[in-house]
């Protein structure tokens, strides 16, 4: 043997947390961080809601409402639903592929911590001086000098370090799909999780880059003096929103085609069926993801394309409700004539299906031009994206933390406080942004921070705010819930929904190297068919052995506080301390590329025995 | 899999010998489709704004055909240098890989001083970054390729230092092979920009 190291590195604690390269562990890092910054999200939406609770009431103020919707929609976006997507795809991927790790551990870290310290800089915003302000979107020119305070620059420097770590992670999930498969696991024996995530790495890829150049190009405006967005010096605003749309849209479908593969997923195990039209499944995931990218310009009808581009780009996107409609279908069928069984996770999955359904109708509405000019800036808008985003994606992301929360802990959680969970989210949900359809089509416009008496707008609001103190109730019983379990003792079996897929042939927690033997896959629903088949576990695909674990690092860390504190030297535009982060990231760097990671072996005999079986 | 190392004999395609090999080529080549958005998009940027010259010089009162051609002249030899070493990390050829990195380098470099003298030059005719959104989306585009040959060049040389030491092997293989495709990649651009900026900015006016 050759220079390896044999003993895996005796790391503990909050050590072993910053410097893990586990993919097991990253999910865990992705969960807290992208929790804490959801319940930032959430305190934030509170307050806008209370503002807005009664008519001509001064509780937060315009400039203080500005930056907590701009806060609350970034934040939400980029620094919640986005990491804990990504905490679940980097929980299961590499299980349900048959796989001991991802294709770059050490890379994979990185993005974490990238995504970490870019979402930590933009917060600090409120406390130096204040946050951002010209809404999620940050349109030209009111994110110009001229209109916005240095909020702005924490944005921009603080989505384009996230973002990095997104885009590599992307790229991360892409080349362990393709090239980490066990045995045997085709493409089309993909659990759907995997076949979403993999589309969803692939749009990260191509529309990233998109708002990465956006970024820079307004960080040379506001910092260097560039013109790109200033009209008076020949620049043009719509640039910018067509950078930002040809991101923004495929973004949303990064953000629900996960959450497709959870239902998909959550739907089939508890109605004990394989998932109907699995093939139809996958070619309209394919489908949604392409049209993704034909759509952007329907976020721009009012900016004067002209009817043609007006016509093609509602078309294109009315066509995305068809292969939508496709998968509402095929879960529907799945749960015909299962027999369905309705834990937490079902009920999300089930919730789903009738609330993201009526946002995609409102997005076909949305999606007619002429009708378009009559909704846009509206509450009639917001009560749509709530809809798909929240009554969508949250619904998903919730289910498929109820399902997964035994294998990533390896304990169950409370069912009963998950039923009301369920319950007071969910009808929260409706209460807050059914009115609010309503309150668009009756004029009120989005993005205001007040409105006046007697205009038929007090009752929805109100009832609007009552709602969302509903879903805060759920959300806190979802903590509650967590705590719960991390207290109790019971430990989750491999196998607690009677599941379909791999990684429930391996024990909750799995150990560091995921399987003990790599398994032999022998159909779709690889591990059901071994029931069916009567085995009591995977067969293996190759003998017992050593196994090699790439090392712990502490650079990615490293690498991410460099970039940091560049971000600050920028804002404050003091490049010493530009120069100082910079060169702090690229010695890592170049520590990293001379210095091989050999890695360490875990020798067969301190394997723990369980392995493949169930 | 990642057992056997330095001293086996090395095999054939080395930069695809071993799992981690593979991944990496793979990876490198999604990063590039990355990169290739990245620079549309600033392209597209660039060809929304190269009339927008706001009273400031233009393209056609700027640009020297001479310099840019052989500064073209220049990178398009060392991306066919670079395809000289690939070949020989294919017959294992350490020596032959240092020898045509090293041109590569040296090339790279001329480009890149050609190209800051050209940008220095422009400063003085009043072309600054702050003139018009021209001038912004020039220097951002061009300049973002500068960087791109700049980071190329500490790249490869790095690697020509750490290979010295440990010689090629499964482990190194694929970093020279990626490098090289790094550096045939940014080549690829600055035929774009040539033709885009140089080319279009030429003639002026007429077509974007
Ligand atoms: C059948 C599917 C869908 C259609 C036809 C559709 C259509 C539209 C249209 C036309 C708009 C622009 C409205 C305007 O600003 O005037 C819009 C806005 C939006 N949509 Fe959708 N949509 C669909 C699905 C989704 C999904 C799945 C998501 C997210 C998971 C989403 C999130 C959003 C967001 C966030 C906005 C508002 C962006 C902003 O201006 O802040 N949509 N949608
Ligand atoms: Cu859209």
């Amino acid at each position: 043997m050759s220079a390896h190291a044999s003993h895996a590195p005796n790391r503990s604690g909050l050590w072993d947390y910053l410097t893990t390269v586990d993919h097991k562990k990253i999910a865990i890092l992705y969960l807290i961080a992208g929790g804490i910054f959801f319940l930032a999200g959430g305190l934030e939406a509170l307050l806008i809601r209370l503002q807005l609770m009664y008519p001509e009431i001064e509780l937060v103020g315009a400039k203080t409402f500005n930056e907590l919707i701009t806060m609350h929609g970034t934040t939400m976006i980029f620094l919640a639903v986005m990491p804990i997507i990504f905490a679940l795809m980097n929980a299961i991927v590499p299980l349900q592929i048959g796989a001991r790790d991802v294709a770059f551990p050490f890379v994979n870290a990185l993005g974490f911590w990238l995504f970490f310290f870019g979402g930590v800089l933009l917060n600090t915003s409120w406390f130096l001086g204040g946050a951002p302000d010209a809404g999620w979107t940050s349109y030209t020119t009111l994110a110009l000098n001229q209109y916005s305070g240095r909020g702005v620059d924490f944005y921009v420097l603080g989505l384009q370090i996230a973002g990095l770590g997104t885009l590599i992670g992307g790229i991360n999930f892409l080349v362990t799909i393709i090239n980490m498969r066990a045995p045997g696991m085709t493409f089309m024996r993909m659990p759907m999780f995997t076949w979403t995530s993999f589309i969803t790495s692939g749009l990260i890829l191509f529309a990233f880059p998109a708002i990465t150049v956006g970024l820079v190009l307004l960080m040379f405006d506001r910092l260097f003096g560039g013109n790109f967005f200033n009209p008076d010096a020949g620049g043009n605003v719509v640039i910018w929103e067509h950078l930002f749309w040809i991101f923004g849209h495929p973004e949303v479908y990064i953000l629900i085609l996960p959450a497709f593969g959870v239902i998909s997923e959550v739907v089939s195990t508890f109605s004990r069926k394989r998932l109907f039209g699995y093939s139809s499944m996958v070619f309209a995931t394919a489908l949604i993801g392409f049209l993704g990218f034909m759509v952007w310009a329907h976020h721009m009808f009012t900016t004067g394309l002209g009817a043609i581009a007006n016509t093609l780009f509602g078309l294109a996107t009315m066509l995305i409700a068809v292969p939508t409609g496709i998968k509402i279908f095929n879960w529907l069928l799945t749960m015909w004539g299962g027999q369905i069984r309705f834990p937490t996770a079902n009920l999300f999955a089930v919730g789903f299906i009738p609330t993201f359904t009526i946002g995609g109708m409102t997005g076909v509405m949305l999606a007619v031009p002429p009708a378009d000019y009559q909704y846009h800036d509206s509450y009639f808008v917001v009560a749509h994206f709530h809809y798909v985003i929240v009554g969508g994606l949250v619904f998903g992301l919730f289910s498929g933390l109820y399902y997964w929360w035994p294998k990533m802990f390896g304990k169950m959680l409370n069912e009963t406080i998950g039923k009301w969970n369920f319950w007071t989210f969910f009808i929260g949900f409706h209460l807050t942004f059914f009115p609010q359809h309503f309150l668009g089509l009756m004029g009120m416009p989005r993005r205001v921070f007040t409105y006046l008496k007697d205009q038929n707008l007090d009752m929805g609001n109100f009832i609007s705010t009552i709602g969302a103190f509903g879903m805060t109730i759920g959300t806190i019983l979802f903590v509650i819930n967590v705590v719960v379990a991390a207290k109790s003792s019971k430990r989750a079996p491999a196998d607690p929904w009677d599941g379909r897929s791999l990684e429930w042939a391996i024990p909750s927690p799995p150990p560091e190297y995921n399987f003990v033997q790599t398994p032999l896959v022998r159909g779709l629903d690889a591990l059901w068919v071994e029931k069916m088949a009567g085995n009591k576990g995977m067969t293996p695909a190759e003998p017992i052995g050593d196994i090699h674990m790439p090392s712990p690092s502490f650079l990615p860390f490293l690498m991410s506080l460099g970039l940091f504190v560049a971000g600050y030297g920028f804002i404050y535009h003091n490049y010493v301390v530009v120069v100082i982060g910079i060169l702090a990231t690229l010695s890592c760097m170049f520590t990293r590329s001379v210095k091989d990671d050999p890695g360490y072996h875990i020798h067969e005999d301190e394997l723990e025995e369980k392995g493949v079986k169930a | 899999m990642a057992n056997h190392h330095a001293h086996a004999v090395l095999p054939d395609e080395p930069e695809k010998a071993t799992l981690e090999g593979k991944n990496k080529v793979l990876g490198f080549w999604l990063f590039l489709g990355g990169e290739t958005v990245l620079f549309g998009s600033l392209f597209a940027t660039f060809i929304a704004l190269r009339d927008q010259a706001n009273g400031g010089p233009t393209s056609q009162a700027l640009f020297d055909m001479n310099l840019v051609a052989v500064a073209t002249l220049l990178l398009l030899t060392s991306s066919m240098t670079s395809v000289m070493a690939t070949l020989a990390l294919h017959r294992k050829d350490l020596k032959k890989i240092q020898l045509w990195l090293t041109i590569t380098v040296i090339l790279g470099l001329g480009f890149l001083a050609l190209e800051i003298y050209e940008f220095v030059h422009y400063v003085n005719e009043g072309l600054k970054m702050s003139t018009s959104a021209f001038s912004s989306a020039f220097y951002t585009l061009v300049g973002f390729h500068g960087a791109h040959v700049a980071f190329g060049i500490c790249w490869i040389t790095l690697l020509q230092l750490s290979a010295t030491k440990k010689g090629l092997t499964v482990v190194t293989a694929p970093k020279f092979y990626l490098a090289c495709l790094y550096w045939h990649f940014i080549d690829v651009v600055w035929v774009f920009i040539f033709t885009v900026v140089y080319l279009m900015g030429m003639i002026g006016g007429k077509v974007g």
